[in-house]
């Protein structure tokens, strides 16, 4: 049955294969000249001595601008690997078999519809992981330079954070879970729609609402942030923000001590540790107030920021975290996939 | 002896209609089993509930001596050919074989290539270019070469031509007399029944009509002609198929065991064909609303 | 080796016809003692019928004492159907071909001499179901 599975799966295999030699030739052709440009920019030990942005910011001009275009792509390409997996080699699995009235042929044989589910699920599944994962391999190699000084630059944007959405789901290992979750989901869909199409098109649906989803309401909560209290002084605080229900709140200053982490929230918090609303200083309300003036008002009240935070130093623990619980999910899934195929019986 | 397929009151319901019910059988073992009956009678249930792909509603089935589904064991003991002959459109002829050979197995990977070869079939040509005739003989291959004690064929020559169907016909029948399995083919054409079956089952609107050997059916039935009477005074044992009348004549096919003594009637022998045609035909008009004279 | 027809029109049982043709292959001395009979699967693979009936009329063939059957090895020819000699098949043929040659003189086509035929034929042996 593995011979069978392999022998159904093969032309995918190739298509998988050349997409990949194709991704990493690019990525090697331009890979030694980007690290060269690393290594002679200072940015690696540019923590020591505090002039990371104006390094990170030379290294970034210097590089040629397609590697830009190559950077974008190659992470756009991380994002739909895992989606085309599920649409592609995970919806027609079954979908295809009752379309074309083949599973009547396969599932009359001398081998056990359970075996012949789990061994497909297994082997396909197997190559969804290992295509998924050295895509990752191959792009988390080429584009560190990249992510580090790109997230020097831009201080702690989210989008070049490595906890950030764009890159913690194109980077390490998540990207294997993705594809595995992808698709059971597919495989599950073609089961229950029995159509190739339709069963493509809702597995599209529910991967890309859970990838986008997931980073935004659950991710965050996978492991309980930390906390720092800043003081604020009348010199550090940059501005004024919306709080929750209406409130002003004084945003926090840019901490060093916090690059690259993964900022989630923030409350100005009084002496007393309440929740202090700079609307009622009279000096900070108003639509526009002196920033000079209320910046002076509310030093004088001896107030703090409590940041929530995901420090940068758990990236791999979300990794592992998050990868374990999509390669549950795909688990469960391919378990509905083969009590499903076990019990039917209609015809 | 124990049959090869048994059924006691076996009935399959989709929602609020019987697809097949009160289906009782008792299918002898070294026969080929024909069984016939218009689109929709039920075959293809039949079929499908022998070889585990439906569940029955009510009543049970046993196939070899097992239940259907039972395992993997008793598929590898059982050739199924469905309709429409499905193979795999991108897959080669050879590859149809390896796909055989991996998962069956009593596989007789030289008698699967003999035929092959013998049918003039390009081992590399892709299933999905194959004619009609070709697919329906690679899939009967792919059944045979397992060696099984029984063979199932929903429908395998409706949709061939003429020739390709006396091929297909060829092929099975020096399969069986080299293997010597049992056969059950379900057709809804009536045609080459007599020359090749001689177990018959008669399927029309999900029921059993008639079922039995070909050589009992044959000799319990009779055509009658004679001047024109009431059928009621032929004796009770005797069962009227199918009557028809003229003014001056009477024509009734009828079923007995015992020989018809009136001289007044001429006898005469029933081709298995008109047999079964007489069978659906009395089946169909048992569901036509009856007509009330109001005189 | 004789090769079987079949007439699926003449209302005659498959293996009955099996039977007959034998009958005459052997009285036309086509058939000879020692003879091998086609095998179940070459009668089948060429006319597509049960290999039931071919083994039935081979059957019916050894009751007659006209063949044997040899495990392993075929079905043979024992020996001709008794009474029936070439010579005496030589001399009704002429008195056939005789016979024939004065009904055509007289006017009757083919249609009229196989009625004839078969009405002589049927009132001598009391032949078909009646």
């Amino acid at each position: 049955m593995i011979r069978l599975s392999w022998l159904q799966f093969r032309s995918e295999a190739v298509v998988a294969a050349a997409a990949l030699a194709a991704f990493a030739v690019l990525l090697a052709a331009t890979g030694p000249h980007l690290f060269h440009l690393y290594d002679i920019s200072g940015v690696a030990t540019c923590q020591a001595r505090g002039n990371c942005v104006s390094l990170a910011s030379t290294l970034i001009n210097k590089i040629p601008g397609y590697y830009e275009l190559v950077y974008f792509g190659a992470t756009g390409i991380l994002l739909a690997v895992p989606l085309i997996i599920g649409a592609f080699w995970g919806a027609p699995l079954v979908a295809r078999e009752f379309e074309a009235g083949t599973f009547r042929l396969a599932w009359t044989q001398g081998v056990s519809r359970e075996r012949w589910i789990t061994t497909k699920l297994a082997v396909v599944g197997l190559g969804a992981m290992v295509t998924a994962g050295l895509f990752s391999l191959v792009l988390t190699w080429w584009a560190g330079p990249i992510d580090t000084a790109a997230a020097l630059k831009e201080n702690n944007s989210i989008t070049f954070i490595r906890l950030g959405f764009m890159l913690f789901a194109t980077r390490g290992i998540t990207p294997v879970g993705y594809a595995a979750f992808s698709f059971a989901l597919g495989v599950s869909a073609g089961v229950l729609i029995r159509r190739t199409l339709p069963a493509m098109a809702a597995t599209l649906g529910v991967f890309a609402a859970v990838q986008i989803g997931w980073p935004i309401w659950v991710r965050s909560h996978l492991i309980a942030p930390a906390h720092i209290a800043v003081a604020l002084t009348a010199a550090n605080i940059p501005g004024l923000g919306q709080g929750p229900g209406g409130t002003i709140m004084a945003n926090p200053p840019n901490l060093s001590s916090l690059s690259g982490d993964w900022i989630l929230s923030f409350q100005t918090v009084d002496p007393a540790g309440h929740v202090f609303n700079a609307a009622t200083v009279p000096a900070c309300s108003g639509n526009s107030p002196n920033t000079q003036v209320c910046g002076a008002a509310l030093g004088a009240l001896h107030l703090r920021d409590v940041i929530a935070y995901q420090p940068a130093s758990r990236f791999w623990a979300f990794q592992w975290y998050e990868t374990g619980i999509f390669l549950a999910a795909a688990v469960v899934l391919a378990g509905f996939c083969l009590w499903w195929v076990r019990r039917r019986r209609l015809g | 002896m124990r049959g090869v397929i048994e059924t006691v009151g076996l009935g399959k319901r989709y929602g609020q209609d019987w697809a097949l019910r009160d289906c009782t059988l008792a299918l002898p073992e070294g026969r080929i089993i024909g069984l016939v009956g218009p689109n929709g009678a039920g075959k293809t249930t039949l079929l499908h509930l022998a070889v585990g792909l439906l569940a029955p509603t009510a009543g049970t089935i046993t196939v070899l001596g097992e239940r259907p589904g039972a395992g993997p064991t008793q598929l590898a003991r059982i050739g199924f050919v469905a309709q429409d002959t499905p193979t795999y459109t991108r897959m080669s002829v050879s590859n149809h074989l390896r796909l055989g050979a991996w998962l069956n197995p009593g596989w007789d990977e030289a008698l699967a290539r003999h035929r092959i070869g013998q049918l003039g079939l390009d081992p590399r040509q892709r299933a999905g270019s194959l004619s009609g005739g070709e697919r329906a003989q690679l899939a009967l291959t792919l059944a045979l070469a397992k060696r099984p004690d029984l063979l199932l064929l929903d429908e395998p020559v409706a949709s061939l031509d003429p020739l390709a169907r006396r091929d297909f016909l060829r092929g099975l029948m020096e399969a069986v007399a080299e293997q010597g399995m049992s056969v059950v083919l379900s057709s809804h054409l009536v045609a080459d029944l007599e020359r090749v079956c001689d177990y018959l089952v008669v399927l029309v609107a999900s029921r059993v009509r008639v079922a039995g050997e070909v050589n009992a059916l044959l000799s319990s039935h009779y055509r009658l002609s004679g001047p024109r009477r009431d059928p009621g005074v032929l004796p009770a044992a005797v069962e009227i198929v199918e009557e028809s009348h003229t003014d001056k004549q009477s024509t009734l096919l009828v079923r007995t065991d015992d020989p018809i003594h009136d001289p007044s009637w001429s006898v005469k022998p029933v081709s298995l064909e008109d047999l079964v045609l007489a069978y659906m035909s009395r089946a169909r008009d048992d569901h036509a609303p009856r007509l009330e004279v109001v005189p | 080796m004789i090769e079987f027809q079949l007439d699926e029109t003449s209302g005659v049982a498959t293996y009955l016809q099996l039977v007959q043709q034998v009958h005459q292959a052997l009285r036309m001395g086509m058939l000879e003692p020692g003879d091998q009979l086609p095998t179940a699967q070459q009668v089948v693979a060429k006319l597509a019928i049960n290999p039931n009936t071919v083994l039935k009329a081979y059957r019916e063939l050894e009751r007659e004492g006209l063949v044997r059957a040899r495990p392993g090895l075929g079905t043979f020819v024992t020996r001709s159907p008794s009474g029936t000699d070439p010579a005496t098949q030589a001399r009704f043929l002429a008195a056939m071909a005789e016979w024939l040659r004065s009904a055509r003189l007289a006017g009757l086509g083919p249609d009229d001499i196989e009625a004839i035929y078969r009405t002589a034929f049927r009132n001598c042996f009391a032949e078909g179901v009646a």
